[in-house]
């Protein structure tokens, strides 16, 4: 098993660098459209040919795989410390703020994201440049994505919140907030790690399913999402077209992959 | 028995006389549910094809010639100085459920056609129609008589269903081809050949010739595609170009690529000085010249060899050369000169800095164009148009958005810089244009609800539009519409980007189709079409 691991964060590694570095495979920008050359097959120039408006389809791969591989962690860690937040401070705390906290885990994870973030995207100002798109639509992503993780975390809080390490802290005086920074933050580190790590796959399938809706990343950059689109009609001219979901499988399955088989709460 | 092999027989033979067979089952896809099956009401495209099919006329507009045939009623006269229309019947024709067809009909019909409770869209194009008085002055006449002129009247009635008065079956009695048999929500619709039409072909034989129709409620056109070279379906109307490509490739005998078709795709600025937007982008959306450069500086000729794989052409103005009558033959797609463009922006006071453009009050140019999400072509035209302005040094940022968001913009918020949508002409007439082109119209997008004209040369084109719409002669109305087209060409409030070309795919098995440029494109003489023996035996 640690050897699969091992090998899904190579790979991931190796993918991750040749997104961030695309010359040293492809030389052509991923927004030029060579008009004369649309559809092309497969070549030297072009090593997964190129796309119906002539644009270099590997240059684009490449630059949508950075895109999913350094906008989703980053979303997954917006989420995370919102999670934290939330969930950390209802666990811990209780009374009030704790029903508050699970009336709003509760109506978050009741709303259709889906359509919330077309509804949300919908009013964000139009002069927005293609790079500013995708942090907004990861952002928003990752906005929207904290009920899930807030609600574990607040029950891994509760559990520690009662627990003889906190209760003893509390007898020997020591204030709220040092027994949660010191005390119960580090025992919760394990949970929030996981959460962070199984948010990654499924906010890259969330930038694709809006993508796919043609309202994920900004023309011309191109995202895993926006690359699927000729794949929805079930016309793909060549297997070249299938690269982004096939790389995208990939990407996720290592992503699960390299989580540890469990997680442990002291 | 005897009785039976004799009119097998005569059936046989008739089918050897004309040579074509009668019976099987006619299947394709619509594309959405039908909203309604009451003539009447109908407003989307689903509901239409299935009005065609079934509903009676008084008038059709042939869909070859473009002229118009008497239907319903053998003869028609414009009286009352063009308020209204006499129209003498055809006798002896029945509804689909035998109820006889008369005159009461026909004023049965358009009483509730004008029914304010029933808000029929079909109404909205007798302009002026609210109060029509309807007079019968024989037995099989029928007069109509409206408040003011109305302009074109006649091929209004193609679109009018005629409804039974007297039917226990209400508007589902036809007096067309076809009546609807059965309905599944969701899955298909089939009608059946209506056994009282009317209608006889040359050798004097009953019509239609196929039994039934079967409509497959199918948005994916994939699936249509595998369905339709698996023999399952005998046509497909719309066809994408991609599929079309590929079925070119497989079935070459299957499509037709009909030319230019009434749909094409456009462009406008938000000029409205209402829009919630900075006062400099106004100025350079409210420019001629500026309008201008931009539609100088996209290469229509690329937009149709790419996107729409050469199944369309560069677009001339509002009207498609598909409108023979109305099309403006002088008119010629604005030029593709990136050079001319920058010339024009120069005199115009803008600068073209570092590959950047800038305003005299040295602004970056730089805007937005809104477009539907989920449409690719249009989604590949708005990427084109990009590539093609940064060449100019503009920066034109994408903005896909919900049809519903974009609605809300163009029509209530006014928050939007430029758009990028469709435009299908149903009706040929420019009469139904002008709730466009008129100032003070809500659907003059780009600067929709003028109390009065914000320029001379919208000024103009009222006078030209009111002008042709209360005037008689076919042949200064078209000279008036002409010099609407030649102005808007000349100011470009809308540029017109390509007008894409009605492509269609028949089955070898389907024959007498005689497909349109005009929708319903395959189906428009579907009383005349058969199918191969082989075909409708199954």
């Amino acid at each position: 098993m640690k050897a699969i691991r091992n090998l899904a964060g190579t790979l991931l590694l190796f993918l991750l660098l040749a997104a961030l570095y695309p010359s040293v495979l492809t030389r052509a920008p991923y927004d030029r459209q060579f008009r004369e050359l649309p559809d092309a097959p497969v070549s030297r120039q072009f090593p997964l040919g190129t796309d119906e408006l002539g644009r270099d389809r590997l240059s684009r791969l490449l630059y949508g795989t950075r895109v999913s591989l350094l906008a989703a962690p980053a979303a997954a860690l917006l989420s995370t410390i919102l999670a934290a937040l939330v969930g950390g401070l209802a666990g811990f705390l209780g009374g009030w703020f704790d029903r508050a906290a699970v009336a709003a885990i509760d109506l978050m994870l009741s709303l259709p994201w889906l359509f919330l973030l077309i509804m949300v995207r919908a009013t964000l100002p139009l002069n927005l440049p293609a790079l500013v798109s995708a942090l907004v639509t990861f952002g928003l992503i990752g906005l929207l994505g904290w009920a899930p993780a807030a609600r574990i975390v607040r029950a891994g809080c509760r559990t520690l919140r009662c627990s003889d390490l906190v209760v003893q802290a509390r007898a020997c005086g020591i204030r709220d907030g040092r027994v949660l920074v010191k005390h119960v933050l580090p025992n919760v580190r394990p949970i929030l790690a996981a959460q962070f790590r199984a948010s990654i796959p499924i906010y890259i399938l969330a930038e694709a399913n809006l993508g796919l809706l043609g309202l994920g990343v900004a023309d011309p950059l191109p995202s895993w999402g926006n690359l699927l689109r000729p794949l929805e009609s079930g016309l793909a001219p060549d297997w070249a077209a299938w690269a982004p979901l096939i790389l995208m499988l990939v990407v996720v399955s290592c992503f699960y992959l390299t989580q540890p088989s469990e997680v442990v709460v002291r | 028995m005897k009785r039976f092999r004799a009119l097998l027989t005569l059936a046989w033979s008739a089918a050897a006389a004309t040579g074509a067979p009668y019976g099987g089952e006619l299947r394709f896809c619509l594309y959405s549910e039908p909203k309604t099956f009451n003539p009447l009401l109908v407003a989307d495209t689903s509901s239409e094809a299935i009005r065609y099919m079934t509903a009676g006329v008084l008038i059709r507009v042939n869909r070859q010639t473009q002229e118009l045939e008497p239907e319903l009623a053998v003869s028609w006269r414009v009286v009352s100085e063009g308020r209204g229309m006499t129209f003498k019947l055809r006798q002896h024709v029945a509804f689909s459920d035998g109820t006889p067809f008369s005159a009461e009909d026909v004023a049965y019909t358009m009483r509730t056609l004008f029914d304010p409770h029933l808000h029929a869209p079909t109404a909205d194009s007798f302009r002026g129609g609210t109060g029509v008085k309807i007079d019968r002055p024989a037995a099989d006449e029928v007069t109509l008589t409206f408040p003011t002129p109305v302009a074109g009247m006649e091929r209004l009635f193609d679109q009018v269903g005629i409804l039974s008065n007297k039917s226990p079956k209400k508007e589902m009695a036809s007096l067309g081809p076809y009546y609807v048999a059965r309905y599944k929500p969701g899955s298909e619709v089939d009608l059946a050949r209506n056994p009282y039409y009317w209608k006889r072909d040359a050798q004097g034989l009953r019509l239609p010739r196929i039994d039934t129709v079967r409509l497959y409620i199918q948005q994916n056109r994939a699936l249509e595609l595998i369905r339709f070279e698996r023999g399952e379906l005998n046509l497909m109307s719309a066809v994408p170009p991609e599929i079309f490509d590929q079925l070119q490739a497989r079935m070459p005998a299957a499509v037709r690529d009909l030319g230019p078709s009434l749909e094409s795709e456009m462009m406008w600025f938000n000029q409205s000085p209402k829009a919630p937007l900075p006062a400099y982008k106004k100025q350079w959306f409210q420019s001629r010249e500026f309008r201008r450069a931009i539609s100088a500086a996209v290469n229509r000729e690329d937009l149709c060899r790419l996107v729409y794989r050469g199944h369309a052409r560069p677009a001339e103005g509002p009207i498609s050369p598909a409108n023979r009558f109305w099309f403006n033959a002088s008119l010629k797609p604005h030029r593709y000169d990136p050079k001319e463009a920058l010339d024009g922006l120069s005199q115009a006071g803008f600068r073209l800095r570092d590959g950047q453009l800038y305003d005299a009050q040295s602004h970056a140019v730089e805007f937005s164009i809104v477009t539907n999400a989920g449409n690719q072509a249009r989604e590949k035209l708005a990427q084109m148009i990009q590539q093609d302005l940064k060449r100019i040094g503009i920066r034109l940022n994408v903005v896909k958005l919900d049809y519903s968001a974009i609605i809300d913009r163009i029509s209530q918020s006014l928050d939007y810089e430029s758009c990028l949508l469709g435009l299908t002409n149903v009706d040929l007439d420019p009469d139904a244009q002008m709730n466009v082109w008129l100032s003070s119209a809500s659907n003059h997008q780009w600067n929709p609800n003028q109390s009065s004209p914000a320029t001379p040369w919208e000024a103009e084109i009222d006078r030209l539009m009111q002008a042709q719409g209360s005037e008689l002669n076919p042949a200064k109305r078209k000279a008036y519409f002409d010099r609407v087209q030649e102005i808007v060409s000349q100011e470009v409030p809308f540029l017109y980007l390509a007008t894409r070309n009605a492509l269609v795919a028949v089955s070898p098995s389907l024959q007498n189709a005689n497909p349109s440029v005009l929708w319903p494109h395959a189906v428009w003489n579907i009383e005349m079409l058969a199918l191969a023996p082989e075909v409708s035996k199954k």
